[in-house]
């Protein structure tokens, strides 16, 4: 047996690999995303109900309170190895909302705490959130400098 | 109605999402980084913020709905301060969220201790 | 008479028995099919220690002094240690061995180390170097979540082909005293490559690598698989047996009869969720002490041809979009009798 070197014939295994692996049904995992994804979802328009009708925030403050509440209640799951547990069942229904976000901060930051608080939980804290931060504020910024642009003429 | 749509829209927007995950080998890490970016450019294409008149929390609160918050607080920040506004709206617009995140996790990470799987 | 056979096989002169082996696993691996072999359960994933990877270093002292004791050996009595794990610069074994104050090889094969393992300490003893040698490896399922996924409390969803890391350790002492099991000869692999970068499916990756060694193995000896009572992979899982054998198969071997692999045999996986099965070279090398040579010594199996697997990568070389090379190391094991 030999190395395969040509790209033809390791394109030939990967497709043996894939059609030989057995997968997960995606139309049930999609049904479990869409079930958890939506019950997160509709949690969230729980709260912004809650803003504005019985405190009198306008949109945008109700909005953001339920950002901040969300991704408190998801650091607390983390903590209590719960979110996990959810993930696993949930997946895309608990990676897509902002709590899949505030998990992927908390999960490191619980987890590299034994490396110190600088190169522990400071480094690793970013290391799934960061690329999020990094290119939401990096393509957010060159739309905006595209409408900066536009707005001259 | 506003809970059945934010239901509906939040949850076939994961659903969708699962495609990807079970079908590429793309990781979860840069399947946010998609999700964000493909977000603000939505909300820069006019078609975001529609969908959340429409369906409120079920298009905020995913990763898009993030991603479009930036786009608008760019916008904003353009329209108000003018080329300084694209390096400061997005942050400002993703302050609360971000921050809440990192205090909360620090937090966290005082009281918790990780936990094998079983 | 030259001990060199065929291409990439040896075959010792001299007697070369394993005289004792013991194995340390943690609580899920307890609860498996395997649990009441084993020499020592640990419920604590923690060890009483701090973090994962002090963990994992404890599980290979327990697995050390349980095999030297069991050999009748104090600690000084052995004259040399080959040992390896998953982590970054063999850390856990370094930690592990440092007290016990023996010399030290560390090896590094990924979930094959054990094979290496073996291998290096029968050459040392066939050559006359060192007698008795140990050989050990671990892994742990916390640490090597954390240097090659992600942390354990992040939310993903494992796909059916990844595997579960076994937390354990398993030592042997080989050495020339005669014992029930000995070390008939060797096959050492090479790095094969099919360009697969699934990290996810390490069973797909591994078995052209198993599937080279078998098949080398018996050219080298001039054998059929029925010259083995069993053959034995490392870590394979349910996937890489399938592409095993389909492999094997286009060489003109079925081994559908012999094989076993420890991967599946460690864990249930309708009871235990563990998907293609367990990994890690603690899985191979608990399995071989629990499973294996007591069924060797006892003459259940005369011959058995142990082929630990390994995928070869690093977090580096996967985030770089290099492939995911695997190797595996044969070792012939043989029942004594008397």
């Amino acid at each position: 047996m030999e190395n395969l070197s040509s790209e033809e014939k390791k394109k030939q295994y990967e497709a043996y690999v894939n059609q030989v692996t057995p997968k997960h049904s995606l139309p049930m995992n999609m049904l479990k995303a869409f079930l958890v994804g939506g019950s997160i979802c509709t949690l969230g328009q729980g709260i912004l109900h809650l803003g504005t009708e019985r405190f009198g925030l306008d949109d945008t403050e109700a909005g953001t309170w339920c950002s901040l509440l969300l991704v408190f209640l998801s650091v607390l799951l983390t903590g209590f190895h719960l979110y996990a547990k959810i993930a696993k069942f949930g997946g895309a229904g608990t990676l897509v909302p902002i709590t899949g976000f505030a998990n992927s901060v908390a999960a490191p930051a619980i987890e590299y705490q034994k490396e110190g608080q600088v190169f522990g939980i400071g480094c690793k804290i970013f290391t799934i959130a960061g690329p999020v931060i990094l290119y939401g504020i990096g393509s957010s910024a060159l739309l905006g400098l595209i409408y900066y642009i536009y707005g001259l003429f | 109605m506003e809970y059945v749509n934010a239901f509906w829209v939040g949850g076939l927007i994961c659903a969708l999402v699962q495609i990807l995950l079970d079908r590429t080998k793309l990781l979860p890490g840069r399947v946010m980084v998609l999700l964000v970016c493909t977000g603000a450019l939505l909300g820069a294409l006019g078609i975001y913020r529609p969908m959340i008149d429409f369906a409120g929390a079920g298009a905020s609160v995913p990763l898009l709905g993030f991603g479009n918050a930036l786009w608008e607080g760019v916008r904003d920040a353009v329209d108000s301060r003018g080329f300084l506004g694209i390096f400061s709206g997005g942050f400002t617009a993703s302050a609360v969220g971000i921050s809440g995140a990192l205090i909360f996790s620090y937090l966290a990470s005082l009281i918790f201790q990780p936990k094998m799987k079983d | 008479m030259s001990q060199m056979t065929g291409t990439q096989s040896i075959r010792f002169d001299r007697e070369i028995y394993i005289n004792s082996y013991a194995s340390v696993v943690g609580q899920k691996e307890g609860e498996g099919p395997l649990g009441a072999q084993f020499d020592q359960v640990e419920e604590d994933p923690l060890y009483g220690c701090n973090t994962w990877e002090e963990a994992e270093s404890r599980f290979q002292t327990e697995a050390a002094r349980r095999a030297a004791a069991k050999a009748g050996l104090s600690m000084e009595e052995i004259r040399l240690i080959y040992a390896g794990d998953l982590l970054a610069q063999c850390s856990a074994s370094t930690f592990g061995i440092s007290s016990l104050e023996r010399p030290l090889y560390g090896l590094f094969g990924a979930c094959s180390t054990m094979g290496e393992a073996l291998s290096m300490a029968s050459m040392a003893v066939a050559g006359g170097y060192a007698d008795p040698v140990l050989a050990l490896t671990s892994s742990h399922f916390g640490s090597a979540e954390k240097e090659f996924r992600f942390p354990l409390d992040y939310g993903s969803q494992r796909p059916l082909s990844a595997s579960w890391t076994v937390t354990g350790s398993g030592a042997c002492v080989v050495g020339t005293k005669k014992g029930k099991v000995r070390i008939a000869g060797l096959t050492t692999g090479k790095i094969v490559d099919y360009g697969l970068k699934d990290s996810q499916n390490m069973g797909a990756c591994m078995a052209p690598a198993a599937c080279d060694t078998i098949s080398r193995n018996l050219a080298d000896f001039g054998w059929q698989p029925g010259a083995y009572d069993r053959i034995v992979t490392g870590d394979l899982g349910f996937v890489g047996q399938q592409i095993l054998f389909d492999l094997l198969e286009q060489e003109g071997w079925d081994i559908r009869g012999q094989h076993m692999d420890c991967g599946m045999m460690i864990f249930d996986p309708a009871s235990q969720d563990t998907h293609a099965g367990g990994s890690g070279c603690g899985c191979s090398a608990s399995v071989l002490a629990a499973e294996l040579l007591p069924r060797l010594a006892a003459g259940e199996w005369k011959r058995l041809l142990f082929v630990p697997t390994g995928a070869l990568m690093s977090k580096v070389s996967f985030y770089e979009g290099q492939s995911v090379p695997g190797i595996a190391h044969g070792v012939i094991l043989e029942h004594v009798e008397g």
